[in-house]
């Protein structure tokens, strides 16, 4: 008798430790996406506070084309309201208008030539492929909690303790493709 | 191997190193000590400095490298795109700090990442490449980097370049100031010149074991890992494939200030490709030739 109750309790400190070990790993992969998240939203407030000194260093210069820079002002205003999926709009709005302003940069070379707007330019392409890469981040880690939380066993555990899974941040069209490795 | 795999060997190697340097120190204590009559004495004192040097290797080993390269940190407005672009790497390999920038004013093609973990870490990298690489490219250099820094790499190859591989230069220097030193022949401190000579002697039977020992450490599959977790940060292998294919061509691959030391820091060993190696540079082979990695990565 009393060894059946030994073996009875050794396996439910066993099963309890895996439930305390699933648990927490789900905390941590919730605390990385959240964390990514916050990576984004950092370089997304970068690109929000550059885009003012931008408009106002070209806005001298391009006078033919207004409506390049009311595109960039409106998909600005666009990012401060709204959830995850109408900033990663917004974002990829504003990320088309600066290339459009870029792009009409290409024709004027005093613009080009002009130092406060090359710097601004580094910025800004600079920051625009941090949020690239905050994004990746923030995805890779959402694939990794969502594929925890959706595995048994810890399909259970997520359901007794409400976890759920995260979206992720839409790219673009043309964005980079996941590479294929192999070791 | 997976990178969590990669980094407890990797954390488990330089336990292994500190082990080792001790082992060695406590062992030269004690024939020190046997010569002069009192073991306990040797020991004591090899314990006192073999822990001291052990300290300032551990956390100062970073800067020493980046002195003994003369790296420079690298400042805005001039190297505003290559900071930017560390900056963004760090964010794709969730780092929880950006490593700090360095350069070396070389017009050699060559970087090296270091420093004791991933919250003190270091990246440098030579004008050259500056100058020479494209964005996509100077990004997949920098990617390699960044995974040596992520998989703990770095605090390997940084013991590996302070403790053994000083010992190595130690005997170097030792050789050569009892080969050509003296000048004008002030030789009467006798009994330190026969135990710099023995030691010189020493330590020089002893460098190809320790050169065996780096090359244990800093295995050559380690090369292809950077290369390939570097890929899955940039999603773009081609960028590193071409930037070691230029690092190939180029007719300059010398790092002035590299040595024997700080040889295996670097993307590509810092000395000649042409095949045409020394000895003592063939017992420091610890990279995988380019060849080789530039058809894995095109592979992916």
């Amino acid at each position: 008798m009393v060894s059946t109750n030994l073996i009875l309790g050794i396996a439910a400190v066993v099963v309890l430790l895996f439930v305390v070990y699933l648990y927490n790993s789900f905390i941590r992969l919730r605390m990385r996406t959240n964390n990514a998240w916050s990576q984004i939203d950092v370089q997304l407030k970068r690109r929000y506070d550059l885009i003012p000194n931008l408009v106002e260093a070209v806005k001298g210069y391009m006078k033919h084309e207004k409506s390049v820079l009311e595109n960039v002002t409106k998909a600005r205003s666009a990012l401060v309201s709204g959830g995850m999926v109408e900033k990663a709009k917004a974002s990829n709005q504003i990320t088309q208008a600066l290339k459009s302003i870029f792009a009409v940069a290409e024709s004027y070379p005093q613009l080009k030539a002009n130092e406060n707007f090359m710097q601004l330019q580094e910025e800004l392409s600079g920051t625009e492929s941090k949020i690239a890469y905050a994004r990746q981040f923030y995805n890779d880690s959402v694939m990794a909690y969502n594929e925890a939380l959706q595995v048994f066993p810890g399909n259970l555990l997520a359901k007794l303790f409400s976890f759920t899974s995260k979206d992720f941040f839409a790219a673009e069209a043309g964005e980079r493709k996941n590479v294929k490795v192999s070791f | 191997m997976s990178i969590y795999e990669e980094i407890s060997a990797n954390k488990r190697k330089s336990s292994l190193l500190i082990f080792c340097f001790l082992v060695f120190a406590l062992f030269l204590g004690y024939l020190i000590g046997f010569f002069y009559g009192n073991q306990y004495f040797g020991l004591i004192l090899a314990i006192i400095f073999g822990g001291i040097y052990f300290l300032i290797s551990y956390y100062g080993g970073a800067s020493a490298i980046l002195t003994m390269t003369k790296a420079r940190e690298a400042k805005k407005p001039e190297f505003t795109h290559l900071i930017n672009t560390v900056e963004g790497l760090s964010i794709a390999a969730g780092l929880p700090k950006v490593p700090k920038v360095y350069v070396i004013d070389d017009s050699a093609l060559n970087a090296f990442a270091t420093g004791r973990n991933p919250e003190h870490a270091a990246i440098t990298v030579t004008t050259g490449l500056l100058h020479k690489m494209n964005k996509l490219e100077l990004e997949g250099v920098l990617a390699h980097e960044m995974s040596h820094i992520k998989n703990y790499d770095i605090r390997v190859m940084m013991l590996a370049a302070v403790m053994v591989g000083l010992t190595v230069l130690l005997s170097d220097f030792l050789l050569r100031s009892f080969l050509w030193g003296g000048k004008g022949g002030k030789r009467e401190n006798n009994q330190l010149t026969l135990i710099l000579i023995i030691a010189g002697i020493a330590l020089a039977v002893l460098s190809p074991f320790i050169g065996e020992m780096i090359k244990l450490a800093i295995s050559r599959k380690r090369e292809f890992l950077a290369d390939a977790s570097g890929a899955l940060l940039t999603r773009y292998p081609k960028g590193l494939a071409d930037a070691l294919r230029k690092i190939k061509g180029d007719p300059d691959p010398l790092v002035d200030h590299a040595n024997k030391a700080t040889a295996h820091l670097f993307i590509s060993m810092p000395f000649r490709h042409d095949g045409k190696t020394s000895m003592m540079q063939n017992l420091f082979a610890t990279h995988p030739p380019l060849e080789e990695r530039i058809k894995k990565l095109e592979g992916m």
